[in-house]
C-alpha cells in the first residue's frame, strides 16, 4: 500500500495520499518519476495531502519538491516530520 | 492509447462565423448592474434564456472599462451562445456591445431601460428573446474535428493530489490534444511564481518568451505594489493549505503540470483577448477560479478542464466546466461536484496515460452534450475581472 508519494528522487518531502497517518508508522512511499520505492516512519500525526521530510533539512535551507526550489525550511525538520506552514516559508513576496 | 484522436469528432453547433459550440445558450446579457433585474425578468418569462447578472458596468474608465467591454461581446460571441438579448440602463454601451458581438453574425438586440422602465424593457426585449428561443431550438448539432474544439484550463481549492493527479492528468490530456491541432489555452498568471522560468522555457519563440515574462512581471508588480504580507491564505488560500499547500511556490510548480510535457507555449493573450490559431495559449489572468473561466469563455473556448482538490465547486454560465480529482477524501465527501475520478492514481490503480484518456472521453461526452456536474448543480459563476476603482 503506498500512504505517500515523492515526485522526483532529488526531493526533500512527499505528499501523504492516505487517511489516518499516524506517529510512529512506518510508511511505503512511490517515487514517481524513477518508480522505486521507500519506507520512513511517520514522527507526526500526518493529514491526507500534507508533507512529511524524506531527508533531514535544517534551518533555512532550501526545501525541493518537483526537484525544484519550493521554499526554505524556516526550522529544522527532521525525517518523517510533517513539513508545512510551521516549518516552511515561500522565498517569494 | 484508446481514443484515436486522429479521426475523433464530436456534435456541435456551428455558428455564423464557422466557430464549433457545444451548447446552445440564449443569453440575456446585462452592461451594467442595473440592467440585471430586468434581465432575470426576461428570463423568467422566456424559458430557456439565460440571464448573467454581474455587479459591475457604471462609471468604469480607460482599460478597465475596455476590458469590461471585450468580456462581455466575448462571452456574447463564444460559440456556445446561439443569440443574444443585451440590456443596458443607457442605448450607447448596449449598442456597442451588441454591435461587437453582431460582428460574428449571429442575431443579437439591445435595448436601452432609460426612457422605458423595467416593464416596457422587459416586455419588449422578452418577445425578442422568445423569437430567439424558437430559433435556436430547431439548430441541430453537426458532426465536426476534434481541431473545431477550443479547450481552457485553469485549477481551484488545489491540493498536493492536484500536483500529482489531476493537474497532469490535464497535461497528459493537453499533450494528446496539441498533437492534433486543438486550440487550447491556460493563465493564472501569479500562480506562476517559482516556476516562471519553467514555462519560459517551453515558450516557442523569443517574442512569445519575452511577451510571457512581460505579463508575469507585470503581475507580480501589482502584487508588489499592494501586498500587506506574503499572501498567505490569499496565495496560497487557506484552502490550499489545509489540503496541505505550504508555499505559492509548491502550489506554481503543481498547477504548471497541466501544460504536460510536450505541448509548448506558441502565444500569449492578455485577458480576454482571442487566440489567433491552433496550438496552446497563455492568457494573462487572475488565478482565481471563476475570473479565469469568465475570461477562457470570453475567449472564445468550449470546454472547461478544472482540476480540484480539496473541492472547488466552480461552474459558469456557458462554458461547460469538466471538474477532475484525485484526492480519495474530496471524491468521497463531494462525489456530486466531480465528473471524472482520478484518484486512482496514487494508488497505481491507473497510469497517466489512462488518466488522461478517462479526462479526453468525458471531454467527448460533455462536447456532444452531458451536462457537467457544475451544470447540473446549476454554477453559473460569471465573474468580470476589474483592473481598478471606477470613476
Amino acid at each position: 500500500m503506498i500512504h505517500f508519494v515523492v515526485h522526483d528522487e532529488n526531493d526533500s518531502v512527499g505528499v501523504v495520499v492516505v487517511e489516518g497517518v499516524k506517529a510512529g508508522q512506518e510508511l511505503t512511499g512511490w517515487i514517481m518519476d524513477q518508480d522505486k520505492e521507500i519506507k520512513v516512519n511517520a514522527r507526526n500525526d500526518i493529514p491526507i495531502g500534507h508533507k512529511l521530510a524524506i531527508r533531514e533539512l535544517k534551518a533555512n535551507e532550501t526545501v525541493v519538491k518537483y526537484s525544484v526550489d519550493i521554499g526554505r525550511a524556516v526550522a529544522a525538520i527532521k525525517v518523517g516530520e510533517h513539513a508545512h506552514v510551521h516549518n516552511i516559508k515561500t522565498k517569494r513576496w | 492509447m484508446s481514443i484515436d484522436l486522429k479521426s475523433a469528432s464530436f456534435h456541435g453547433y456551428k455558428r455564423e462565423n464557422g466557430r464549433i459550440g457545444v451548447r446552445n445558450h440564449v443569453l440575456i446579457l446585462p452592461v451594467d448592474d442595473l440592467s440585471n433585474a430586468a434581465c432575470e425578468s426576461i428570463a423568467n418569462n422566456i424559458k430557456g434564456a439565460l440571464a448573467i447578472p454581474h455587479p459591475y458596468g457604471r462609471l468604469q474608465f480607460g482599460a478597465d472599462l475596455e476590458l469590461h467591454f471585450k468580456t462581455l461581446i466575448g462571452t456574447g460571441s463564444n460559440p456556445n451562445v446561439a443569440a443574444v438579448v443585451v440590456i443596458g440602463i443607457e442605448d450607447g454601451w448596449a449598442k456597442r456591445v451588441a454591435d461587437g458581438i453582431a460582428a460574428t453574425g449571429k442575431p443579437v438586440s439591445f435595448f436601452g431601460i432609460e426612457g422605458h422602465g423595467d416593464m416596457e424593457t422587459i416586455r419588449r426585449a422578452s418577445k425578442a428573446a422568445k423569437d430567439y428561443m424558437h430559433w435556436a431550438s430547431e439548430l441541430r448539432r453537426e458532426e465536426r474535428p476534434l481541431k473545431d474544439l477550443w479547450v481552457s484550463t485553469k485549477c481551484g481549492e488545489s491540493d498536493t493530489t492536484s500536483g500529482i493527479g489531476a493537474n497532469p492528468c490535464v497535461g497528459n490530456a493537453f499533450d494528446k490534444l496539441y498533437a492534433h491541432g486543438v486550440t487550447l489555452v491556460f493563465g493564472e498568471t501569479t500562480e506562476l511564481t517559482g516556476g516562471e522560468q519553467l514555462v519560459a522555457a517551453r515558450c516557442r519563440t523569443p517574442q512569445v518568451r519575452d511577451k510571457f515574462m512581460f505579463m508575469f512581471n507585470r503581475y507580480q508588480e501589482v502584487i508588489d505594489r499592494h501586498k500587506t504580507s506574503d499572501l498567505m491564505d490569499s496565495q496560497p488560500t487557506k484552502g490550499n493549505i489545509a489540503g496541505g499547500l505550504t508555499t505559492i511556490e509548491e502550489k506554481a510548480l503543481g498547477n504548471i503540470q497541466k501544460i504536460g510535457k510536450k505541448c509548448m507555449v506558441d502565444g500569449v493573450l492578455d485577458k480576454a483577448e482571442v487566440p489567433g490559431g491552433p496550438g496552446l495559449w497563455f492568457m494573462d489572468s487572475s488565478s482565481a477560479a471563476a475570473e479565469m473561466v469568465t475570461l477562457c469563455a470570453a475567449s472564445g473556448y468550449a470546454v472547461h478542464f478544472f482540476p480540484t482538490g480539496q473541492g472547488n465547486v466552480i461552474g459558469n454560465p456557458i462554458l461547460p466546466v469538466i471538474k477532475l480529482c484525485a484526492n480519495p477524501r474530496t471524491v468521497r465527501l463531494m462525489p456530486e461536484h466531480i465528473d471524472v475520478d482520478v484518484s486512482g492514481i496514487t494508488r497505481k490503480e491507473i497510469n497517466m496515460d489512462q488518466a488522461g484518456d478517462k479526462l479526453l472521453e468525458m471531454m467527448f461526452r460533455t462536447a456532444n452534450g452531458r451536462l457537467t456536474a457544475a451544470e447540473a448543480l446549476g454554477h453559473r459563476e460569471f465573474v468580470l475581472t476589474r483592473l481598478y476603482e471606477s470613476a
